[in-house]
């Protein structure tokens, strides 16, 4: 292995994340992993709302301009939201979201919607390990003059 | 400028060993607005709560974040423990730097660095919290029953017999569930249906009981205390009060289908009741095959009733009700063999199913309890019962142990040589789990006292050779393969959610496990209880259980559920949407964002309404107003915003 490819690798030893946990699946996911000792990197901070759909997707904004590396935002799976179609209404927001962000140059890597229920430990760590281990090996992300960076 | 009070837990070493809890105090002390931090070994015990207490009124606390475990271990001690010390509870939260924090991650430095920032976004929250007060609803002191097998029938008479009204929902034409259609119960051998009946008819004439047969729940709104449920019952075609179940209708109605109650192995004609002993005792019509309704092709037995009880015309009546508290009993269905290709189900006619076997079994059942093959009705010389047919087999079936299987499998081996005294009933077996009371010395009775064998490994393949079946198989503790001819097979097949507890989960938006079963709120301490407030889970609908052990759990499900119906007005969370009028553009974009119909436009007035009892606090409204006018209360864009930003500052 040459000493450039293991710089590529991680170009970011320590990305932030910001983990968005909706209270009553993917909220429980999370607990569970914990509760099954499931490992995952630190990287994640998690903040719990009661659902999913009350992330405006100006705080996901927000979250990359105070200088995060990456957003997560989880919720119940189709069909089982505790607010019946809370999960819906942030899938369609966050979907244009997403293409927004990609206009203005955030990579669509750093943004990521997944849906996770109360038994799905597993998924979760997975799924943390996997966006983590991705925005390793991209570059801090910083909000340069023209407001794109490496699309 | 509030007085933040920061309390870290050690939570023993749970916490304590990944994090450097002495570094954390020392970073969150300097955080602004913290007047006083410590830590303590276990919050939660009684002097953990006194010490937060004591705080809070030495230091003149107004905000306090509790940094341990998970919000659903604890959220509730810590609050009322705010609330015995004089401030507001919802001036207290809860930072989860276990089950997030300390159990998922090995590195200190970084685990604690992770404490930290969320401990401050946490203080970033609670130091934008309101005080509130939790509003009184009051509760319909009635309770819903779904499902009206053992468990259902259990629990709304331990609720009916504490003097409140059940509503007992049943989607089949009788209640009694599968057990009414067991021959004998393990480990005592006694019949099922005589210890069955009894309850079913108390059912049937309780006064506080009322049964709704042929019925399905459609729809559940509300919440604990008032849940809003619609029931469609669907017509019998045959009027209950008139019918004298005199049987003349059955001779001549001329369609032969499969009898469910018998699992197909005898027919019943389109009109007809499903066991004698049923409740509602009430003939049905099955609409799907009868001929008489629509198009109305045939009427031989409205011709020959003499009562006039049948009525082609009757229509599915909509019930809407409601409820301080239900109970979901849906139970299972037995795993489909059809899917196991090796051993034959379907083509090999002597191969048969756990559920038929004990139709087989039954005095009431197709042959009257003599034991008969189906292919030729021959009494077989020599039967072989498979345990976990399609059980513990996570590469193409079932993965778990469905419990019941062992022992019901040695019930049939001992209920065949009771019958067959000189038959040979062979058992082949991964493990025989018998963990329950008197089970391990019903196993030891079938294989040491009564002759029963068992061969200890998988049985490979079944074949037809003649009129006899060959047995293929291994004999895992002599290494050597097995091959025998036997008359007949009986697989014991494991149990799946039944389809009535999916729909039932669909519409409460219960949580399920990975298999489908509905999940507890907490798998040992919470056993009967769901994530949601006020509905209950009883049997097999949780997991494969046992006959006392579901029975059990009905009795502490109908429990939990007299716990809400006793009292006349309950705690309802007051973090709902709240609008800012002066602000509102009278939009309406919340209106058709709010799941549950909660917001309103007073046309007199010109605003917009939020109507507190209907609002279950989501907060999509909040996210999607324009204006930023409508805000989940302690869940504001700022206080999340905020929280952000802490979590991402450096250092």
């Amino acid at each position: 292995m040459s000493k450039t490819t293991q710089e590529t690798e991680s170009q970011n030893p320590n990305p932030n994340i910001i983990l968005f946990l909706c209270r009553w699946c993917s909220g429980k996911g999370a607990d569970l992993a914990g509760t099954s000792r499931l490992q995952y990197p630190p990287n994640v901070l998690p903040i719990m709302v009661n659902c999913s759909s009350r992330i405006d997707p100006q705080h996901v904004v927000e979250a990359f301009l105070e200088g995060a590396d990456g957003v997560l935002i989880t919720g119940c799976n189709f069909g089982d939201c505790h607010y019946k179609t809370g999960n819906y209404k942030t899938f369609r927001r966050m979907s244009i979201l997403s293409k927004l962000l990609k206009q203005v140059g955030v990579s669509p890597k750093r943004f990521r919607l997944t849906w996770i229920s109360a038994t799905e430990a597993a998924k979760f760590a997975k799924t943390v390990t996997a966006m983590v281990d991705e925005l390793k090996k991209l570059p801090p992300y910083k909000i340069n003059g023209k407001g794109g960076e490496e699309l | 400028m509030s007085r933040v009070g920061v309390f870290v837990c050690h939570c023993g070493r749970n916490i304590a060993h990944t994090v450097d809890i002495e570094k954390v105090v020392e970073k969150i002390k300097d955080v602004d607005e913290v007047i006083h931090i410590e830590s303590n070994m276990y919050m939660c015990s009684e002097p953990g709560q006194t010490v937060l207490k004591d705080a809070i009124n030495k230091h003149n606390l107004d905000r306090v974040v509790v940094a341990a475990c998970s919000k659903d271990m604890h959220e509730d001690t810590f609050r009322i423990a705010t609330k015995e010390a004089g401030l507001n509870q919802y001036l207290t939260e809860m930072a989860n730097i276990r089950e997030q924090c300390s159990w998922v991650h090995e590195e200190k430095d970084k685990a604690t660095e992770k404490t930290i920032r969320i401990i401050e976004s946490t203080i970033e929250k609670v130091k934008r919290n309101q005080p509130l007060v939790p509003y009184q609803i009051p509760v319909t002191q009635k309770a819903l029953v779904i499902g009206g097998g053992v468990a259902g029938i259990q629990a709304a008479l331990d609720i009916a017999d504490a003097g409140y009204e059940v509503v007992l929902v049943e989607k089949d034409s009788t209640i009694g569930g599968k057990m009414a259609q067991l021959a004998e119960t393990f480990p005592t051998l006694d019949c099922s249906q005589c210890i069955l009946t009894p309850k079913m008819v108390a059912v049937g004439r309780h006064p506080n009981i009322s049964l709704l047969t042929n019925s399905e729940v459609e729809n559940i709104d509300g919440y604990v205390g008032s849940f809003k449920v619609r029931i469609n019952k669907k017509p019998r075609y045959v009027i209950e009060e008139k019918c004298t179940l005199c049987d003349d209708c059955v001779s001549v109605c001329p369609v032969i289908v499969h009898d469910e109650y018998n699992v197909g192995l005898t027919p019943r004609k389109a009109i007809y009741i499903a066991f004698p002993q049923a409740v509602p005792a009430n003939y049905i019509i099955d609409p799907n095959t009868c001929l008489g309704i629509d198009p109305l092709i045939c009427a031989k037995c409205k011709e020959v009733c003499e009562p006039r009880a049948i009525d082609f015309d009757m229509q599915p009546e909509i019930i809407e009700e409601e409820f301080g508290a239900i109970i979901v009993a849906t139970g299972y269905t037995p795993y489909p063999i059809e899917s196991i290709g090796e051993y034959g189900y379907g083509t090999i006619h002597d191969v048969i199913s756990g559920l038929e076997f004990e139709r087989i079994l039954a005095a009431n059942g197709p042959t009257q309890g003599v034991i008969r093959r189906p292919s030729d009705g021959k009494i077989p010389e020599s039967v072989v019962f498979i345990h976990c047919a399609g059980s513990r087999d996570p590469a193409k079936h079932l993965e778990y142990c469905s419990k019941i299987c062992c022992m019901y499998a040695t019930k049939h081996a001992l209920q065949y040589k009771h019958l067959v005294h000189d038959g040979t009933a062979i058992n082949f077996y991964i493990d025989v789990r018998t963990a329950g009371k008197d089970y391990e010395e019903f196993y030891k009775r079938a294989a040491e006292e009564e002759g029963v064998i068992y061969i200890r490994g998988k049985v490979s393949e079944l074949l037809q050779d003649g009129e006899r079946i060959l047995v293929r198989g291994v004999n895992t503790l002599t290494s050597e393969a097995v091959e025998l001819h036997t008359d007949l097979v009986v697989l014991a097949t494991g149990l799946l959610p039944s389809e009535g507890t999916k729909e039932i989960s669909n519409i409460l938006k219960l949580s399920c496990d990975n298999k489908g079963f509905v999940k507890e709120a907490h798998p040992k301490l919470k056993p009967v209880e769901t994530a949601i407030a006020g509905v209950f889970v009883a049997g097999t609908a949780s997991g494969p259980k046992d006959i006392p052990e579901t029975v059990a759990q009905a009795s502490g499900a109908a429990a939990k559920a007299e716990t809400i119906l006793s009292s006349d007005f309950m705690d309802r969370d007051p973090v709902i949407a709240e609008i800012d009028e002066n602000t509102c553009g009278v939009c309406h974009t919340c209106i058709h964002v709010c799941p549950y119909g909660a917001i309103y436009y007073d046309e007199p007035l010109n605003k917009i309404v939020v109507r507190e009892a209907l609002c279950e606090g989501c907060g999509s409204c909040a996210s999607a107003c324009p204006s930023g006018s409508i805000e989940l209360r302690n869940s504001t864009y700022e206080s999340i915003s905020a929280s952000i930003k802490a979590l991402l500052r450096s250092g």
